[in-house]
């Protein structure tokens, strides 16, 4: 509950004493590039196989003739769209993201960096953790979309290369009975999941004690605390949502 | 000027400072001294308003870092300039940027005034064709110049050094507190240094204090320290080989 106390009150911290809005701009685009741009490969390679191994595991699973091929894309579709894209994405981001912010910040408290820009009179919090939040808000949904859509293709690539279905088929299962509201439900899983990695990864970082080993240690926990509150999460919202 | 008037900081259980009372005048080198663990540092950091002292007062030409509004209190926070024991330079930004730093974020000055201030303070600590390179590229001795040069950019009245020549060798080190000494008195700032050597006691103790366990144990100069007849400060002052030999 502790720690749960000093979270809350951390967020707050963000948006008391702000700076100038133009300091904000620049490191918000910096942010954006370490967040969003440099976790592209990662998204794109892991969305592929998630969308290729899924398509092929249904196809094996269904193997009744009463049930049309065209059911294995919609399957598809929407264990990416649903569940596998967001949640499995923001795993892999909590990994990657969580622990090079932790990192960062971990390793500027321990180098006093911090204690040298609250001297000087600027939020540290503010500064360093209020631009991270916000391009992981906007650019941690962009990739959650970019991810359905590369699984989508990941399981038109298997099952072409494997041979179950044409083309034709499983475009129209992608088509079948589309929901829109899965797509807004997935982005909103993202915007939760974005701002829970980001907040709970700084939070760690931002109050390290120690070396280098504590450093490490924040990392670690931001890393797993991140998506232990990821899985939480998806549970709650689908419940919240969908039922 | 910098008063301190009794002030007393426990982490729980454990009182660490105990009563410290001390004047800092301006345009002189004020030092903290004391072996490790006696409350340097922590001193200091109440100073600078990084800690919250548990009771006491730490005045600013007369104005209260922890009870001001925000905006006397930002006000107090431009007026000072600190180097950290190591340095403290941002990683990720260069030599030059680490110097605008301040200015960036505090000064309505024009880009091409703050290139010429950036420029001006890394000349005066001795810095030159170094302001695109990262603090990783650059020597212990010229990242602790830098941070005396980021220290000064916003023309400050009072100049924090953290144990400004630990980690520099013997000639670097001497040259770093020099530089130090020289801006005190040429800028009229109130300088307060943690230090445990006591080569730069000798060098710039224009206002000594020494600290032990939690207590201000003595205060003078530089002349007069060697003559001390405190015993805590008398084992702390021969404690080095070469004092040891010279007061044999």
């Amino acid at each position: 509950m502790g720690s749960l106390g000093r979270y809350l009150i951390f967020m707050v911290s963000l948006f008391r004493n702000r700076e100038r809005f133009k300091v904000y701009v620049g490191k918000f685009f910096e942010e954006c590039v370490l967040i969003g741009i440099d976790s592209l490969l990662i998204v794109s390679i892991v969305s592929s196989f998630i969308g290729a191994v899924t398509c092929v595991q249904t196809a094996h699973n269904l193997v009744s003739p009463f049930i049309p091929d065209y059911i294995i894309s919609m399957i598809v579709r929407d264990m990416t769209v649903l569940e596998l894209a967001p949640t499995i994405t923001c795993v892999v981001l909590a990994g990657k993201v969580g622990s090079h912010i932790a990192g960062q910040l971990g390793t500027m408290r321990i180098t006093e960096q911090i204690d040298a820009l609250e001297v000087m009179g600027v939020n540290s919090a503010s500064y360093l953790v209020l631009p991270k939040v916000i391009a992981a808000l906007v650019m941690i949904p962009c990739l959650v979309v970019l991810s359905g859509f590369l699984s989508i293709f990941g399981g038109l690539v298997a099952a072409y290369l494997v041979g179950f279905m044409t083309e034709q088929e499983y475009s129209y299962g992608i088509r079948f009975e589309f929901m829109e509201f899965n797509v807004y439900f997935a982005v909103i899983k993202a915007v939760v999941f974005a701002f829970l990695i980001s907040s709970i990864s700084s939070f760690k970082g931002y109050y390290t004690k120690g070396g280098a080993l504590e450093v490490g240690l924040a990392s670690t926990a931001a890393v797993t605390n991140s998506c232990i509150a990821v899985l939480v999460a998806d549970y709650l919202l689908a419940q919240l949502l969908l039922s | 000027m910098i008063e301190v008037s009794n002030v007393v900081k426990s982490f729980g259980d454990k009182e660490v400072l105990k009563g410290i009372s001390a004047t800092f005048e301006k345009g002189k080198t004020n030092l903290i001294i004391g072996a490790s663990g006696t409350g340097k540092s922590v001193l200091l950091k109440n100073i600078v308003g990084l800690i919250e002292p548990n009771s006491g007062e730490i005045l600013f030409d007369g104005r209260n870092l922890f009870t001001g509004t925000l905006e006397e209190k930002k006000n107090v926070r431009k007026d000072i300039g600190m180097l950290f024991q190591g340095s403290a330079l941002f990683d990720s930004k260069t030599v030059e940027e680490n110097v605008l730093f301040p200015m960036d974020m505090f000064s309505n000055m024009s880009k091409e005034e703050k290139l010429e201030r950036a420029n001006f303070c890394l000349q005066r600590v001795g810095l030159e064709n170094v302001n695109h390179l990262k603090p990783s590229e650059i020597s212990g001795g010229m990242q602790k110049r830098v941070g005396i040069a980021r220290a000064i950019a916003l023309q400050p009245k009072y100049l924090f050094c953290d144990e400004p020549n630990s980690g520099l060798d013997p000639q670097t080190a001497v040259t770093i507190d020099e530089l130090i000494s020289e801006i005190t008195h040429e800028f009229n700032i109130t300088t307060v240094i943690v230090t445990h050597d006591m080569n730069s006691v000798i060098g710039m103790g224009e206002y000594v204090i020494f600290l032990y366990k939690g207590l201000k144990l003595w205060e003078g100069t530089k002349d007069e320290i060697l003559d001390t007849t405190v015993p805590e400060l008398r084992d702390f002052i021969f404690s080095g080989a070469l004092l040891r030999s010279l007061k044999k």
